[in-house]
């Protein structure tokens, strides 16, 4: 029961608020939704539900860990959002009409957030892809808010590429099914991975290749990643922090799953190859984009490609890095998010993404922005005592555990460079003496309320960089099993 | 039986190299909508002895969406947004049917080479599935209308759903709801895009949505 009313509550309260007409009453429907959906969720953890719908739809140690992180980023956001949303009102002239502007944007907020759920939850992987579909579809007006020539090209490239991605995975999964021959219950997961005696080894291989090409272009990885930049750049900010932070995870669950039927069939180290292969490319890529950066929203799209590079090739190594890939993809998920919302009102003071025309953010009254800003740099590129510091470290001591050094290099260069990049633009935007571009902007009770989610998100990053709960640990000790690690 | 369905799978391969090599949208449109509802009668025919619910259902649904809907979306759009010819791709559309024709060749190259299930009809079918599913990934790198490009994912749709009938016994009918139903959303918000794209560009040429890129910017360094 748990199950379907996580599902059907932000389903049905999305389609609701697509006819509300008092922004108020709109903008309460998102942090009541959000806030029951993370409050079914807690309840999960304590008391694993049963669907009630068969073996399609079933919460495992995995899925509750990419189900938790979503619905918190969903609380924070929604908190951020409604200030947004009232900032942004003023420059719409639709008020109280139908479909308003914000009404589309509360509507499909929400319904993202359903689609995302049922990804987390599905373990049918026609059912696991067709949600993961429709996270593209509910996401793509919400990329389109702004209505500018530059968020259409955005959003035009994200339906586009992303759909033809996961055309791609949509003929792996049927590869997969004739993989899989006739045995009984295609394509549920728990099925395939019982009992792979019977399935064809040629057709698998074919079929992982297709999913992770499909997923991993909704994921980010390069050279697949081409949508992400312009989508999170041109995105309002805390659509940005739902892309990068949920998003990207539910599309690595959707690889994930896959390789879990291909451990189950003995083809682990051709799985793992493919991983660590991308994996190492998207970190370059990452690295050689970040340098160059002139616009701080794409810097942080890039960082989330090189992220998902390190989950990916920790995923790929195994053993302990399986455990620091799942740690990592907490940490960025929440560091990420926060970032994003800071950047999102660096941008509403600043009125510009450019690097060069922002500096001394920490002098002066802007002294917050530019805390926060730094505080998020410095949990983002994995200083201790950050969580995502955990991941690396544990992903890298399984690297060397394994003597494997040429990827050492590789790995500790790329990481090198995406530092000294992030480090210059982080920098140069909050040293300096500050230009006091805009004294309208009021650190008041808003600025409060949006920077509320971000303290807790960093907070917890750190929280769990020094003190890992048992609890947590298990869970993801066990998850990291399901995918071959330990 | 056997016949008839080489008959439509042939039309299906013809089709590809029409809609490869025509420059009139609302051909292209036409062309599209025949294929669909071709592709939509396969599983029909296939199983015409032991013709279940499911698959009637399924058809119905394909053929009524790929046939007629989206057609219809589509030349609404091309309507509204005032297009009727595509630019000539580079290289000209002769170049562009010569590639059909390769890849075509690639296809049945590749489907030989993947084989170790029989489909249950038809020897060509599997090969005509990538062949379509290669047309439309060609179509969308080529073309530089927007309109063209939801068409070319139409037509790669098709191819993969053809690989799906011709090699599956059976899927859940539900399953198949699913994935169709998130296809007929697909195309419904592109077409919504293409409304926006014609408004703000006055024309619904991709070549102009290019102000967001990096690799220029770095060179410009």
């Amino acid at each position: 029961m748990l199950i379907k009313f996580i599902i059907i509550v932000p389903f049905v309260f999305g389609l609701v608020s697509f006819f509300i007409n008092k922004d108020f009453w709109r903008r309460a429907l998102i942090v009541v939704c959000s806030a029951i959906h993370f409050f079914l969720t807690g309840l999960a953890w304590l008391n694993r539900p049963d669907s009630g719908l068969g073996d399609w739809f079933f919460l495992d140690n995995l899925g509750v860990i990419f189900l938790t992180i979503t619905s918190f980023l969903f609380l924070g956001a929604s908190i951020y959002g409604i200030v947004y949303l009232a900032d942004e009102k003023r420059k719409f002239d639709d008020e109280g009409k139908n479909f308003s502007r914000e009404a589309i944007f509360s509507g499909c907020f929400l319904l993202f957030l359903s689609t995302m759920t049922i990804v987390t939850v599905s373990q049918h992987l026609a059912v696991l892809w067709a949600a993961i579909e429709a996270t593209t579809l509910a996401s793509a007006p919400l990329i389109y808010f702004h209505r500018t020539k530059r968020s259409l090209e955005a959003t035009w490239k994200y339906l586009l590429i992303c759909s033809v991605g996961i055309a791609l995975a949509l003929l792996g999964l049927f590869f997969l099914s004739v993989s899989n021959g006739s045995n009984q219950g295609n394509l549920v997961l728990s099925n395939m991975i019982q009992t792979p005696q019977g399935m064809n080894i040629v057709w698998l291989k074919a079929a992982f290749l297709l999913l992770f090409v499909g997923y991993g272009t909704k994921m980010g990885l390069a050279p697949f990643h081409t949508w992400l930049p312009d989508a999170h750049s041109e995105a309002p900010s805390v659509v940005s922090a739902l892309l990068s932070g949920a998003l990207l995870n539910c599309a690595l669950l959707g690889i994930l799953r896959a390789y879990q039927v291909c451990l189950a069939a003995g083809l682990g180290s051709y799985c793992r190859d493919i991983f660590i292969s991308f994996g190492l490319l998207s970190i370059l890529f990452a690295a050689i984009f970040i340098l160059g950066q002139k616009d701080y929203k794409r810097m942080l799209a890039y960082s989330s490609v090189e992220h998902m590079g390190i989950i990916t090739l920790g995923i790929g190594l195994g053993g302990q890095a399986v455990y620091g890939s799942l740690i990592s993809v907490i940490g960025h998920s929440l560091g990420k998010a926060g970032l994003f919302f800071v950047a999102g009102n660096i941008f509403a003071y600043s009125k510009t993404k450019t690097i060069s025309e922002i500096q001394g953010l920490i002098n002066g009254r802007t002294y917050y922005l530019g805390l926060f800003w730094m505080v998020g740099f410095l949990l983002i590129t994995a200083t201790p005592p950050s969580a995502i510091f955990l991941g690396k470290f544990v992903i890298l001591k399984e690297i060397i555990f394994q003597g494997r050094y040429w990827i050492v290099f590789i790995f500790l260069t790329a990481l090198a460079l995406v530092f000294i990049g992030m480090a210059r633009i982080f920098l140069s935007m909050t040293e300096g003496v500050t230009d006091n571009k805009n004294p309208n902007y009021s650190f008041g009770l808003r600025f409060f309320v949006q920077i509320l989610p971000t303290t807790v998100f960093f907070g917890l990053i750190i929280a769990i960089g020094l003190y890992f709960p048992a609890g947590l640990k298990q869970q993801l000790e066990t998850a990291a099993k399901m995918l071959g690690g330990f | 039986m056997i016949l008839l369905i080489d008959l439509i799978i042939v039309a299906i391969v013809l089709m590809n190299l029409m809609m490869l090599s025509s420059s009139r949208i609302r051909t292209c449109i036409r062309i599209v909508a025949v294929e669909g509802i071709l592709v939509g009668l396969v599983p029909i025919i296939a199983d015409i002895n032991s013709i279940t619910f499911s698959a009637i259902i399924s058809s119905f649904f394909n053929i009524t969406l790929k046939g007629f809907v989206f057609p219809w979306l589509l030349y609404r759009a091309a309507q509204e947004a005032n297009i009727r010819k595509e630019v000539e791709p580079i290289g000209g559309y002769a170049l562009s049917l010569l590639l059909g024709v390769i890849l075509f060749l690639i296809a049945t190259w590749l489907s030989t080479r993947l084989l170790y299930v029989k489909p249950l009809f038809s020897n060509i079918v599997v090969s005509v599935s990538f062949a379509t599913f290669f047309t439309g990934v060609l179509i969308i790198v080529s073309r530089t209308k927007a309109i063209t490009q939801v068409l070319g994912y139409i037509v790669l749709e098709n191819g993969i759903y053809l690989f799906g009938v011709s090699l599956l016994a059976e899927q859940h009918l539900l399953v198949e709801l699913a994935i169709l139903l998130d296809i007929f959303v697909a195309v419904f918000v592109m077409g919504i895009a293409i409304f926006h794209i014609s408004r703000e560009f006055d024309h619904i040429d991709t070549h102009n949505l290019s102000e967001l890129k990096d690799w220029i910017k770095l060179k410009q360094e």
